[in-house]
């Protein structure tokens, strides 16, 4: 027998959903990452899941982004389209928030570490203390691993099933 | 409920009639026969298909007790106090919990480890692979034959990074024992293209997930494939049923990756049901940390558990200066 493999993208996802027996669906935070990407901006970080300090975000990539840097690894899983990652060393000095990623002005980029074509299924380490930037000529969807910080938005209300 | 104050042991007894030996821990007596896994304690005894006990007893071994309750049905299990674990009957169990039937013995870690590994073992016949989908494995049932150590002491996945870089945790393929699963044939295999200057091989990684769990042998078994300091990525493939009712004492969050799971979802101290969550590809939702989980996979799925694996948590929730659900709005 032949199986099919049932992934999602932006042009074409189903929404699962919370059926309440007793219970409040807001206890469950339910939200779907394409429908939360297709809504948002290039590169907003949208937190669909978050767990104390801890955040998942959830960033439509399309065009490219600005340099951005964290004190600590993240991880960015690319689940619709094509994302190039380029990692640039990060002038010494150059200040991080204490959890999540903040950005970085151009002249703070330094010399080429590395570069990562992802399409959709790979994982991509995103190096504590390196720049980086992402590229999509086309939308794209891409999940960060990271810690909430500066640019990190919050819309539970506006991304979670409430009844 | 009767709760057991001296540290317990563990003792194994002679091989019955059908061959398995029968095991105590403290007040607690394990035996089984061809079908049934069968436990007492001084209040009561329970009765599981032996498949089904072997199956949970194969995740909380394997998981050392995992993050919280591992109940292997409605009524045994394991509580996980990170040092020490509960083993309880009833103590999850509103009917039991009114009728004073219920009983727990907290247990050093080491002590009842061991002794479940020993269950495991013993009981765990020749081409019955506890961690696979019943699709494909043997029988767990009938006398005792042989065993399969090879596969319940399998090797669990923890990056201490990112899957795939130098001196991590390796990618899987056909050389190293994991082909393609049957049901993931359809799953993208090319890798992404890693280009890392001299010197930063380390840190420029990147690896195709999905192809990695297309080749994962094991069903429910969440592993480790990248950390950010204390947060986990615990992707896991899932076909047929969850083994265990997992009862958290945090809130975890689930990512369905691909396909489609059902979630069962109950009061994690009475049993009390409180939704249904139907997870599909692209889906995110939390589990709080007062109730307990069962899901329902028809085709082999791809869903990533996400964990906060700070041993802060459970006393911040339990002394009620967190709330049981992860975000409010």
């Amino acid at each position: 027998m032949a199986y099919e493999t049932r992934l999602a993208s932006l042009m074409s996802y189903q929404k699962g959903r919370v059926d309440v027996i007793d219970d409040d669906p807001k206890n469950y935070a339910f939200s779907n990452i394409f429908e939360v990407a297709s809504l948002a901006k290039p590169f907003e970080q949208v937190a669909v899941a978050k767990n104390f300090e801890y955040v998942l975000e959830a960033v439509r990539a399309e065009g490219t982004s600005g340099w951005r840097a964290a004190a600590h690894d993240q991880s960015a899983l690319v689940l619709d389209g094509q994302v190039e990652f380029t990692f640039k060393t990060l002038a010494e000095g150059h200040p991080l928030p204490d959890g999540g990623s903040g950005g970085v002005p151009e002249e703070a980029a330094g010399t080429l570490v590395g570069r990562v074509v992802a399409r959709r299924g790979p994982l991509t380490l995103l190096p504590a203390g390196r720049a980086y930037r992402l590229a999509s000529p086309a939308p794209a969807v891409v999940l960060i691993q990271t810690v909430a910080g500066p640019d990190t938005q919050f819309r539970w209300a506006e991304i979670c099933q409430t009844a | 409920m009767t709760v057991t104050g001296a540290t317990p042991h563990g003792e194994v007894h002679e091989p019955n009639e059908f061959g398995y030996q029968s095991f105590s821990l403290g007040e607690f007596h394990f035996s089984r026969d061809e079908y049934f896994a069968y436990v007492r304690w001084p209040t009561g005894h329970h009765v599981m298909s032996a498949d089904a006990f072997l199956r949970a007893l194969q995740r909380d071994v394997a998981w050392e007790f995992f993050y919280g309750i591992v109940n292997f049905d409605g009524v045994v299990g394991t509580v996980n106090h990170y040092g020490t674990v509960d083993l309880f009957a009833g103590r999850y169990n509103d009917a039991y919990r009114r009728a004073e039937l219920d009983h727990v013995e907290n247990i050093e870690t080491p002590v009842i480890k061991d002794t479940f590994a020993a269950i495991l073992s013993d009981w765990t016949n020749e081409g019955f692979d506890p961690f696979a989908s019943p699709e494909e494995t043997g029988s767990a049932f009938g006398p005792k034959n042989g065993d399969n150590d090879a596969a319940i002491t399998r090797h669990r996945v923890t990056a201490r990074r990112m899957v795939s870089l130098p001196g991590d945790e390796p990618l899987r393929d056909d050389d190293n024992g994991h082909p393609v699963n049957r049901m993931f044939a359809d799953v993208d295999q090319d890798e992404p293209e890693v280009y890392a200057e001299p010197g930063f091989e380390a840190e420029v990684g990147s690896f195709n997930l999905f192809a990695y769990l297309s080749r994962s042998p094991v069903t429910w078994n969440p592993s480790v494939v990248s950390v950010c300091r204390e947060s986990l990525y615990c992707p896991t493939t899932e076909e047929y049923i969850l083994p265990i009712i997992h009862g958290n004492d945090r809130a975890e969050w689930f990512v369905q990756l691909s396909d489609e799971i059902t979630w069962d979802v109950e009061d994690r101290d009475t049993g009390r049901k409180r939704a249904k969550v139907v997870m599909k590809a692209g889906d995110v939702a939390a589990m709080p940390s007062d109730i307990r989980h069962q899901g329902y996979s028809p085709k082999r799925s791809m869903l990533l558990v996400w964990e906060n694996a700070s041993l802060k948590i459970p006393q911040l929730i339990s002394s009620g200066k967190f709330p049981t659900q992860p975000v409010e709005f």
